[in-house]
């Protein structure tokens, strides 16, 4: 089957395309752009006063299933990707049971078959049951599908089983990535530690417990060639850190979420778990530095860290909360809006840090409008103003310190292999 | 007419100088009921206060079982070993069981920091913190500003040095914003690893220097030191915390004359207080402990009898409280 969308701004970041187009879709494939373009074969959607982009490749997102279906699914976690613009994800392996082997990863594929409406990509454990002591067969779960390993929401501790990891890891060359946290530091803790901890009379997490394991995670990175990637990067010091061992040339990539550039720790007054996140929300200073490293390059790309919890999950003393917010519908509007007025980029670079930088970081098709390339794209409409709404998430979970916030431009449609797959019938 | 208007009282860190002056007010008179005869006053007749433990308490708990008794409501224990915590119920879930019963306030002690904080957004009752976690213990810290006043007739530019675990500390926490309101200079002394040093953002100095701490204080406030941070590597040995950081007889020379030294309690001799000192003409900590009582009986008055509770269960109108001066 062909389609064409006619007439659409057609913005690609990889080659910098922007341009009113009519794009080709053939079968799961995109098969030809340009303006004028026609195919008396296809259907054709007109997209005047639209814009086009290559769907939004999201490498760190929670769907909780199995064993927390009660958070979230792949059903209800994929339906917010495709109505957030998101057409890809990786799946963090955090379940219960944790992804740790082959039939966990083809579980996965399996259910994302029956059930699923975006591609999703899984990440295995780097350790057995997650428990950072013995390694996890990545062999065979790479056989099985998965694009990289963490033992995310729970850092490796042990140095040695660490340094084992990324030498193993370099027969693959898939990448390995750090939840950098020192938990000897972190025990017990729930905020950054900083004045609003003060306030709160809370016993906060130090900057240190994120930077300590970055840079000892970036020195066994350069003595074993892996490539490694960081998690959710939060610190000045990490985004420090991770410029000078890149410039030694050290496979390291970086992600940072949209709460880390949007909030500070001021936002958890009045012990609000819709701002409760690990790692926690830091300062001002953090933020400039943050956005001075996806300027030069040091941090490659946005993910959401898309961590759904249910509403009684939060509705607790701050403490016994979990951590984490959703992300995946909020990804793009607070991209194009909030986001876009702290980093003042164009609008290419913006979208690259969430369609052909992530694409590259984890080594995934997508992210790319190119004859050939998986046809996973967004179509946007730039005008309409409106509010974030928890209430009208797709996602299973509500948990977010973003409702209300005014943005402009909505998504109008998304395709994943050339078909529609949002607004949902 | 001043009036409190909050329904709870669960920290004194957004809490104003006038609501602070009101308490201490009302306490004053709430201790001279305490010097009658008869000391029971009916004005919280009829009403139920629970007081909600989940943490152990002699001194608190017996103060607040007190105040409620002698402003004659009904008062119900609760305490972790014998509750339905133990069951798995939330917080929240205990306590709207206790309202329905007919509570009127809930005094919660918690181990958990914000548990009271949360209690409050979803009950309609007025709930007291009577210490959360590690972040306030508003009664004690009122208790205190009540006791310096008393002695030194006000807290403006008076210099209060705070002693101990002020990291952990919710004594420590409550009296820093109740006396940088009421216009004090607090200086916190303690070693780095128990004295934040982001303290000071919050217009407090900080010492670990315990003589230097002391020069020229109008009121030192020693803080229990808890045996259980020794084995978190707070400090290496009682002994030596008491060598460092303990109040001589010799060190206080250094304070001014007149000095006020207190304790939240319960004290360890010999530990962060020599016993020479507890014991000597400064000490006022036993006397903090008698205001104890006042402060408390004044916040449940104000927060108990206020306003909001004009229409219902009218037929037994509630003394005015000028009805009880009179």
């Amino acid at each position: 089957m062909k389609t064409l969308i006619q007439n659409a701004r057609v913005l690609d970041p990889a080659s910098r395309t922007d341009q009113v187009m009519n794009v080709l879709l053939d079968g799961d494939r995109i098969a030809a752009f340009a303006p004028g373009l026609s195919d008396p074969e296809a259907v054709c959607v007109d997209a005047t006063g639209l814009w086009l982009f290559p769907g939004l490749i999201d490498i760190h997102v929670h769907l909780r299933e199995p064993g927390f279906e009660g958070k979230e699914t792949i059903y209800t976690g994929t339906r917010a990707a495709a109505a957030g613009g998101v057409t890809a994800v990786c799946c963090m392996a955090n379940t219960n049971p944790p992804i740790d082997n082959k039939t966990g990863v083809e579980f996965i594929q399996e259910r994302v078959a029956k059930t699923g409406c975006v591609r999703v990509y899984p990440i295995g454990t780097v350790t057995k049951g997650m428990e950072g002591k013995e390694l996890a067969p990545l062999g065979e779960m790479i056989e099985a599908g998965a694009v990289g390993f963490s033992d995310d929401g729970r850092g490796v501790m042990d140095t040695q089983v660490m340094r084992r990891i990324l030498e193993y890891s370099t027969i693959f060359g898939t990448p390995i990535i750090s939840h950098e946290e020192d938990h000897s530091m972190t025990e017990n803790c729930h905020m950054n530690e900083g004045q609003m901890s003060v306030k709160l009379g809370m016993i906060g997490m130090p900057r240190e417990a994120e930077t300590i394991i970055i840079a000892r995670d970036l020195i066994l990175a350069g003595k074993t060639g892996a490539h490694i990637h960081f998690a959710h990067v939060s610190t000045k010091e990490s985004v420090d850190l991770i410029r000078f061992y890149k410039n030694k040339g050290v496979k390291a990539t970086a992600e940072t979420a949209p709460h880390y550039l949007l909030l500070t720790e001021e936002a958890v007054e009045g012990f609000n778990t819709n701002a409760k996140m690990n790692p926690p929300l830091r300062t001002r200073e953090d933020q400039d530095a943050l956005v001075e490293g996806i300027l030069d390059g040091t941090i490659d790309c946005i993910a959401t860290d898309h961590a759904p919890h249910s509403v009684y999950d939060k509705d607790q003393e701050f403490p016994l909360a979990p951590f984490g917010i959703v992300g995946l519908e909020t990804l793009l509007p607070l991209l194009l809006n909030q986001i876009q007025e702290k980093l003042k980029l164009d609008v290419l670079s913006l979208l690259s840090l969430v369609t052909n930088k992530p694409a590259r970081v984890m080594r995934l098709p997508g992210g790319v409008l190119a004859p050939g390339a998986p046809a996973d794209l967004v179509v946007w409409n730039p005008d309409p103003k409106w509010t974030i709404e928890k209430s009208r998430f797709y996602s299973k979970s509500r948990n977010t310190p973003f409702d209300g916030w005014p943005v402009q431009g909505k998504v109008h449609a998304t395709y994943v292999a050339g078909k529609p797959v949002y607004p949902f019938t | 007419m001043r009036v409190w208007r909050r329904k709870d009282c669960l920290g004194l860190r957004d809490v104003s100088r006038d609501e602070i002056e009101l308490v201490l007010d009302t306490a004053r008179t709430m201790k001279e009921i305490q010097s009658r005869t008869i000391k029971k006053v009916p004005t919280l007749r009829g009403k139920v206060a629970v007081l909600l433990f989940y943490e152990p308490s002699t001194r608190t708990r017996t103060s607040f079982e007190l105040s409620a008794t002698r402003l004659s409501a009904d008062v119900v224990n609760i305490e972790t070993a014998t509750s339905s915590v133990v069951k798995g119920e939330t917080l929240v879930d205990t306590a709207h069981n206790l309202r329905v019963m007919g509570t009127d306030v809930i005094i919660l002690r918690h181990s958990i920091t914000g548990a009271p904080h949360h209690l409050a957004e979803h009950i309609e009752l007025p709930v007291i913190n009577a210490g959360d976690g590690t972040n306030e213990h508003p009664t004690q810290a009122l208790l205190d500003m009540f006791t310096i006043r008393e002695h030194k007739g006000t807290l403006d530019g008076l210099v209060v040095t705070i002693v101990g675990d002020v990291l952990h500390g919710r004594v420590a926490h409550s009296n820093m914003w109740g006396l940088l309101t009421m216009g004090a200079k607090v200086r916190f002394c303690g070693p780095p690893t128990l004295v934040n040093p982001q303290m000071k953002d919050m217009g407090v100095e900080i010492y670990h220097d315990l003589d230097a701490a002391i020069e020229g204080a109008d009121v030192i406030n020693m803080l229990r030191i808890q045996k259980e941070r020794m084995t978190r590597n707070f400090f290496p040995s009682i002994k030596e915390y008491s060598r460092i950081y303990g109040l001589t007889m010799e060190r206080l020379k250094r304070a001014k004359p007149g000095v006020l030294v207190m304790h939240p309690g319960p004290i360890n001799r010999n530990v962060e207080i020599m016993s020479d000192v507890a014991d000597s003409d400064s000490s006022v900590i036993l006397e903090q402990v008698t205001n104890g009582i006042a402060v408390r009986m004044a916040l449940l008055y104000l927060l108990v009898s206020g306003e909001k509770e004009s229409s219902k269960k009218l037929d037994e109108t509630p003394p005015l409280f000028e009805e009880i001066n009179g």
